[in-house]
């Protein structure tokens, strides 16, 4: 009976199977060579129609105001990000009181500059609130409202306060427990636990999602050119419209991919620097 | 009271044209969004594969249109097509075409979307097992029916987040087309500032407006992704 559990004859050997195919071209393959060239052809394309269309008299022209408008659009996101970000502070603190006026005061204030166009806001801040002059000049704030700069600044550090208010509440909920109880036990006071402690530890946090908020805040500069301001997208709007050439915007690309880029890397190295200790 | 009057249906109030603006700003960003996930989807996908080719087309695309102003693409989008379309079809048929706004609004809307979105996708990638994927190897599934019977439907769970919170920022750039002379809630808000000389009233309409929409789709995006979420044990 056990027996027909027994091999009773040798499987005679067999040549070992053909070796699996290596398909050489695979859609993925095929795809992303199709990808490639048609970028390089872009890219060849870009090249060429910029020297064909060059000139130096309006490069001569153009160049210094784009730098200039460049240099403005970094003024505005410098002076809005620095301003918005000394304002998050009481609006984060607001948000996470007990006081249940507070809390709702700057939930309101974060949903409305979250959940509205930063277009609509400049609109309603420069046209507005600009509409009310005589109330302006009595309270003597006219040359305020009158002057699309400060409306553009005032506005983009409003919007960036509600975005920097709701990445600093994130970072500083992220702080573990533990560590306001051991300040605590320590006998710290509110101050020095907040700022030595909880701050701290809550930046290095936040530090990623303001690098992203200030690239935001770039990007979106360009729709103050929209209320006259010449920032880097208000010259070349300008530029497009007294030459009609297209290469006008490709140069504004260009610089701004730069900026962008720039901003990123160097983001990157500042955090793999402040984050050295956290690394093993 | 006479303000309210502005706001009224008809030919005396403002409130059908702005009726219709709203119709334009919800129809932009609804005929943006599937555009925008699908080449979002393929992005990431491209992102993911193997083919060093793909990765870079994929990586060249993502980063362009996330370090662009969304208005330069849209300019560039619009004059862009305007310029090669009017090229391409003088040359084969000798006649003008004119670029549509809405369509080129679309594009570079939806351009910026997927370029966002496919960082979103990527993450939520991450977040699926490897064993996933060798199981339905060993079911012996096909790669296309794993994609769509065992990681999509996860994939959908752990993106849904970060794409809602996409479908938000698209709803207020739709703002931008305005510029380039489509008839959307901004625009048609700001005409009316302008010939009633009460930018105050419209504009703040305006932002209220655009709360409104915001307020809806977050309700509409939590019930989705309770929806999406219902088979989880809480």
């Amino acid at each position: 009976m056990s027996e027909a559990y027994v091999a009773s004859e040798m499987i005679s050997s067999r040549p070992r199977p053909a070796e699996a195919r290596k398909s050489e071209w695979s859609v993925g393959k095929i795809l992303g060579l199709m990808s490639v060239v048609s970028w390089i052809a872009a890219g060849i394309a870009l090249i060429v129609f910029l020297i064909t269309s060059y000139d130096p008299a309006q490069i001569e022209k153009y160049g210094p105001r784009y730098f200039d408008g460049f240099l403005t659009t970094l003024k505005l996101v410098a002076i809005s990000v620095t301003i918005g970000a000394a304002l998050s502070l009481p609006i984060a603190f607001g948000r996470m009181s007990s006081n249940k006026i507070l809390r709702g005061f700057s939930f309101g204030y974060i949903y409305f500059f979250r959940g509205t166009p930063l277009l609509a806001q400049l609109f309603l801040l420069y046209y507005g609130f600009g509409s009310f002059r005589s109330f302006w000049q009595d309270v003597g704030l006219w040359w305020f409202f009158r002057d699309a700069w400060s409306i553009a600044l005032l506005s983009f550090s409003l919007n960036t306060a509600a975005y920097q208010a709701e990445i600093l509440r994130g970072a500083i909920m992220n702080v573990p427990k533990g560590q306001h109880e051991g300040a605590a036990s320590l006998g710290l006071p509110n101050m020095v636990t907040f700022f030595k402690i909880i701050l701290p530890q809550a930046l290095i946090v936040a530090l990623r999602p303001y690098g992203n908020e200030i690239i935001l805040m770039v990007k979106g500069s360009a729709v103050v050119s929209i209320i006259t301001i010449f920032d880097l997208m208000g010259h070349t709007r300008r530029a497009f419209s007294q030459t009609l050439d297209y290469q006008t915007y490709i140069y504004a690309a260009i610089f701004y991919l730069i900026v962008v880029e720039v901003m990123r890397r160097l983001w990157d190295i500042l955090e793999h620097r402040l984050t050295r200790h956290l690394r093993r | 009271m006479e303000l309210l009057s502005l706001l009224s249906y008809g030919d005396a109030g403002w409130g059908d044209e702005i009726l219709s603006g709203i119709w334009v700003t919800i129809s932009l960003g609804l005929a943006t969004l599937p555009f925008g996930l699908l080449l979002g989807f393929f992005l990431a996908l491209g992102i993911n594969s193997r083919e060093p080719s793909l990765q870079v087309s994929a990586k060249i695309f993502t980063t362009i249109f996330r370090g662009l102003p969304e208005l330069l693409t849209l300019f560039i989008v619009f004059y862009g097509a305007q310029i090669l379309g009017n090229f391409l079809f003088q040359k084969v048929f000798g006649i003008n075409i004119e670029i549509n706004s809405f369509v080129a609004g679309m594009i570079a809307l939806g351009f910026v979307f997927s370029s966002y979105a496919s960082e979103v996708f990527l993450s939520a990638f991450k977040g699926i097992n490897q064993g996933q994927y060798e199981g339905a190897s060993a079911l012996g599934l096909s790669r296309f029916q794993t994609m769509r019977l065992i990681i999509l439907p996860q994939l959908i769970k752990l993106a849904l987040p970060g794409l809602s919170n996409l479908w938000l920022i698209l709803l207020k750039e739709t703002s931008l087309v305005s510029v380039i002379g489509l008839a959307d809630t901004i625009r048609v808000t700001g005409i009316a500032a302008r010939v009633e000389k009460e930018p105050f009233l419209f504009f703040s309409l305006a932002c209220l407006i655009y709360l409104a929409l915001t307020f809806l789709s977050s309700v509409g995006l939590e019930k989705i992704e309770k929806t999406v979420r219902r088979g989880e044990v809480r």
